[in-house]
């Protein structure tokens, strides 16, 4: 058990590339947590895809021993946190154990959206907060214009910024230095009653559930028979210890530390995440402060291109699901795309992440439908709905009032791309708040609709920015909306995978999106095809699609017929993978393309 | 190899009475031979026939070859009697005229040669084949396909084609001089073309004309040269608006002029319909020589697929060896050969009988194919039944492969 007094535990922020996994990396060789050999790129981020993308989903922490300028040795607890917004809520829960953080600025590039979306939650976890300017060595590196932005978006004193460049290693013993000469001791009591937060868990397919914990209170041993106090659940501890990062066993946690243990639990929802952990023999009368349970905000549904691969998926799921309680997953089935699920997610990356992991790690092939948020809908009789599923939606007239989430987007762009944003911003229903500027750069804060954002609004900020835009909001609450359904019909047949929910002064514009993309998509037939937009029995869009005109072997050689034959079983090979709507057949790759449609 | 089928009427065979005998009009799908000539003197951009480009062909072993391979096949079938044979290729013309009258005299001794059966030999339009032509009216062909593809230089050059239209006119007229039935085959949907230049290249076919055309859209196959030259972007080809458009121009032209369709690509005078291409259509039986040929036969109610090595030496190798060069043949099952018989038939415009159905595939029309899918086909004009047969309509022929989609479970 170390002295609490020297003690520290920090988090790292940062926006993304901005240089936070690599200063992680070299504060774990510098603390020799792990020698040359041993030492790989963001050795934090497990996963490949974090590796792959240089975010980071999963919390996690590493335990290093500090030798500081004073003689003394440090135990210095390093929270490596997400930095997406998405995972906000893994953030929070990640700073609540802490008592201070870096915050890491790449001097080349100044503060962006993500930068202050953390930075903010940190001051609201009553952080200390010290600024590191990274890349210092680019010949780009501005570092007293990005002091200054720092002083003047976040307010934050940055004069005593530490000046590093992680990839070389200058400076990094500062950050050290600062760490323990800057940032406070937690504080706690080593003979009080057992009060640890449960941080995040996983499975390990070896040891069972693992639980990273933050002890506040008293002491954590191995033998020691724990409550879970949200849950009521109690367990032998058979495991103590620490991450360097690899698990070193220390049998025991005292005050103000960090580490994990086991206790031989299979099922990971007794594991509430923000739960209290005390002593099942002498409890604590009141838990920690916990936190607000993550909650679906985006909804799609996944779908098995192939329906041979339906138990596939939903075992997969399965197994995401034990290492990712914020996911979501129900089953749904769709005339057009056949038996599914309907998952929701934190955001779009999110959603993205785990659409990847299904494909990548499982090896499923999937299409997803088009995002949508979730609506909460009061009905003439005063009941509320939330309806995240466009197909689940009341009939209007039972209707009184339909209520859309917002959000407060903060965007940070180079000033030159401004007017394209701006455009951006207001076809997609913005309410400007804020427009300041810091040097070339403009800060924009709009309060948007989330729906307008899950359709492609990432996409097309990048390309109106040339990638040079920064984005990250937050949740701003619910407000009514004039929403409609529209529903796509083809040949009079509503096909229910391409419904949506839009607002009505946009349904124009993307039901004839929708309408002109499936006329190139869906082949020409025998029959000549209407593909409309509607919302209710109004028609608001329409293409035709014309009959086909001709489709014939000319000649057929040499009495060949089993050529022909094998062709025409291909044709009917190909059939299969078609979806019939009425007379109407659709290939399930014009659905995938539709799907991913973008307005621009 | 050549792509259109003319016939010339007078041959060696004893008294052409012609339809009558061998007659297209009988209903009859009949007992042809396909004999496949493999050589070409070039290869054509757009074919993707089995055809090679050799320095030179030994055609005392071809000869033997083929008639070894006759042997084979007329002893599976004994006593059957041919109605039509058929020289395609490859280039079949090139071939020495001994050799094709080997290969009709070894037929006629193995097999009953019918009185008056159809003998056609697909031929190039050039003036060295053109020297040939009278060797093989004596030897008992008696009905020409010349390949002319196009009235039109430009179009011949793109079409890789070694005569231009000057010779194929002397061609044409030299086939009617000495033979009573001859045909010619035309391409089109070439990249360009348009619906009034292909009106007038048709007119001015006709004016030649003759008893029978085959008129093929231009197709790009795998494997050939305008495969990779389209795939790099080298031409454009019609789309199916203007590929539809150009053959409705073609039934026009030609229905006017008494040539109406009896197939999707082929037009004729009633009674000079090629004889041997409707065994095929009807599903009768014929027997493949030669090789990469197909066949056809049906043998105590089983019917056998039937299929020779492409490659030439491969063929002549085997052939020498084992007597043919063919690959196992493979029996068709009821449902294929029920396929394969509407496949075909409705290419027909005479359709198919529904009493030929129920006999190839053992089940009547109503238990093979979906009731509501027959019923959407009829009520779109597509397909039409009549108490005896089921046919395609001239907007259905046009868009047989996704009639057949639709109407095959």
């Amino acid at each position: 058990m170390t002295d609490i007094s020297h003690i520290r535990n920090f988090a790292i922020i940062a926006h993304i590339d901005h240089g936070k996994s690599t200063l992680a990396d070299r504060l774990i060789q510098l603390c020799g947590g792990l020698d040359q050999r041993e030492m790989r790129e963001q050795v934090l981020d497990s996963m490949d895809i974090e590796r792959e993308r240089g975010i980071t989903i999963k919390a996690q922490t590493v335990r290093l021993l500090y030798k500081a300028r004073d003689g003394q040795q440090y135990t210095l607890n390093l929270m490596d946190t997400p930095g997406h917004v998405d995972f906000a809520y893994e953030v929070s829960r990640s700073l609540s154990a802490c008592e201070g953080s870096i915050l890491v600025v790449d001097a080349s590039q100044g503060v962006e959206a993500q930068t202050l979306a953390n930075v903010y939650q940190a001051i609201d976890n009553n952080h200390e907060i010290v600024p590191v300017l990274n890349k210092i060595d680019l010949p780009a590196a501005d570092p007293d214009r990005v002091r200054q932005q720092i002083e003047d978006v976040i307010g934050l004193d940055a004069s005593d910024a530490v000046m590093i460049s992680a990839k070389t290693g200058l400076g990094v013993d500062e950050v050290l230095e600062a760490i323990v000469t800057r940032l406070p001791a937690p504080k706690g009591e080593a003979d009080a009653t057992l009060k640890a937060l449960l941080v995040d868990s996983w499975y390990d397919p070896y040891l069972g559930v693992v639980i990273l914990v933050r002890v506040v209170d008293g002491r954590l041993k191995v033998g020691q028979k724990v409550r879970f106090m949200a849950t009521g659940s109690a367990h032998e501890v058979d495991r103590v210890g620490v991450f360097t990062p690899k698990a070193l066993m220390t049998g025991e946690l005292g005050p103000g530390e960090m580490g994990f243990i086991t206790a031989a639990i299979k099922d990971i929802t007794l594991t509430k995440v923000g739960d209290t952990i005390t002593e099942d023999r002498r409890p604590a009368s009141e838990p920690l402060p916990g936190f607000k349970p993550s909650v679906p905000v985006v909804w799609c549904g996944l779908f098995p291109t192939d329906a041979a691969d339906f138990e596939r998926l939903r075992e997969s799921l399965g197994k995401l699901k034990l290492n990712d309680a914020s996911f979501h997953y129900e089953a749904e089935t769709s005339a057009a795309l056949g038996f599914g699920f309907r998952c929701g997610f934190l955001g779009l990356l999110h959603l993205e992440i785990i659409q990847e992991r299904l494909e990548r790690e499982f090896d499923l092939d999937l299409i997803t439908t088009a995002p949508s948020v979730v609506y909460k809908i009061t009905m003439t009789d005063g009941s509320v709905m939330e309806m995240h599923n466009p197909a689940d939606m009341p009939d209007p007239v039972k209707i009184d009032h339909i209520e859309e989430p917002w959000i407060k987007a903060t965007i940070f762009l180079p000033d030159e791309y401004l007017g394209g944003v701006l455009a951006l911003c207001t076809e997609r229903r913005g309410q400007q708040i804020e427009l300041t500027y810091a040097g070339s750069r403009a800060m924009l804060v709009y309060r948007l609709p989330l729906n307008e954002v899950v359709f492609d609004f990432y996409d097309r900020l990048k390309s109106i920015s040339r990638g040079y835009a920064s984005f990250d909001y937050q949740f701003d609450g619910y407000e009514e909306g004039d929403l409609v359904k529209m529903a796509i019909l083809v040949n009079a047949e509503p096909v229910d995978a391409l419904s949506t929910i839009v607002h009505r002064s946009q349904a124009e514009k993307r039901g004839r999106a929708l309408c002109e993309r499936l006329k190139d998509l869906i082949p020409k037939q025998l029959f000549k095809i209407a593909v409309q937009a509607a919302i209710g029995g109004r028609v608001i869009a329409r293409e035709t699609i014309s009959a086909m005109r001709k489709d014939v072997l000319a000649k057929c050689y040499g009495g060949d017929i089993s050529r022909k034959r094998k062709l025409l079983d291909k044709q009917k090979e190909g059939k299969k993978r078609m979806r019939q709507f009425g007379q109407v057949e659709i290939p399930q790759s014009a659905f995938i393309a539709a799907l991913k449609m973008s307005d621009s | 190899m050549t792509e259109i089928e003319a016939t010339a009427a007078e041959a060696a065979v004893p008294e052409a009475v012609g339809a009558e005998a061998a007659g297209a009009e009988a209903g009859a799908p009949g007992f042809g031979v396909y004999v496949h000539w493999p050589f070409c003197l070039s290869k054509c951009p757009y074919c993707d026939f089995n055809s090679h480009v050799r320095e030179r062909v030994d055609q005392a072993d071809w000869r033997q070859g083929l008639l070894r391979e006759i042997d084979h096949y007329a002893a599976l079938t004994p006593g059957r009697t041919v109605t039509s044979v058929f020289f395609g290729g490859g280039t079949p013309s090139l071939m020495d005229p001994a050799t094709a009258a080997a290969v009709l005299e070894r037929i006629a001794a193995r097999w009953t040669l019918a009185p008056g059966a159809e003998v056609t030999l697909e031929a190039n339009p050039t003036s060295t084949e053109a020297q040939s032509l009278a060797g093989f009216r004596a030897a008992g062909v008696n009905r020409l396909s010349l390949g002319i593809q196009a009235l039109d230089d430009r179009a011949l050059r793109f079409l890789g084609r070694g005569h231009d239209v000057a010779e194929a006119c002397a061609a044409v007229e030299l086939a009617a001089r000495s033979f009573d039935r001859f045909s010619f085959d035309l391409i089109y949907a070439r990249p360009e073309q348009t619906v009034a230049a292909w009106r007038d290249e048709l007119r001015r076919a006709l004016a030649m004309a003759v008893g029978h055309l085959s008129v093929y859209q231009l197709t790009i196959e795998e494997g050939t040269q305008f495969h990779a030259l389209h795939r790099r972007g080298a031409f454009a080809m019609p789309d199916d608006d203007l590929a539809g458009a150009l053959y409705e121009a073609t039934q026009e032209e030609l229905e006017a002029a008494g040539l109406p369709a009896y197939e999707i690509s082929n037009h004729a005078r009633p009674g000079e319909e090629g004889r041997h291409n409707l065994t095929y259509w009807r599903y009768g039986d014929y027997v493949g020589i030669g090789p990469g040929a197909h066949g056809r036969l049906t043998l105590d109610g089983t019917k056998w697929a039937t299929r020779a090595h492409r490659a030439p030496e491969v063929w002549l190798e085997r052939t020498a060896r084992g007597g043919h060069g063919a690959h196992p043949h493979e029996p068709v099952p009821a449902e294929a050969r029920a396929t394969e018989l509407l496949m075909m038939g409705l290419r027909l415009a005479e359709g198919v009988p529904l009493a030929r159905i129920s006999e190839e595939a053992g089940t009547p029309l109503a238990e093979l194919v979906e009731p509501a899918a027959l019923d959407r086909l009829v009520a779109g004009g597509f397909l039409e039944i009549t108490p005896a047969r089921l046919r395609a309509t001239l907007a259905g022929r046009q868009r047989l492969n996704a009639v057949l989609a639709a109407l095959l479970p």
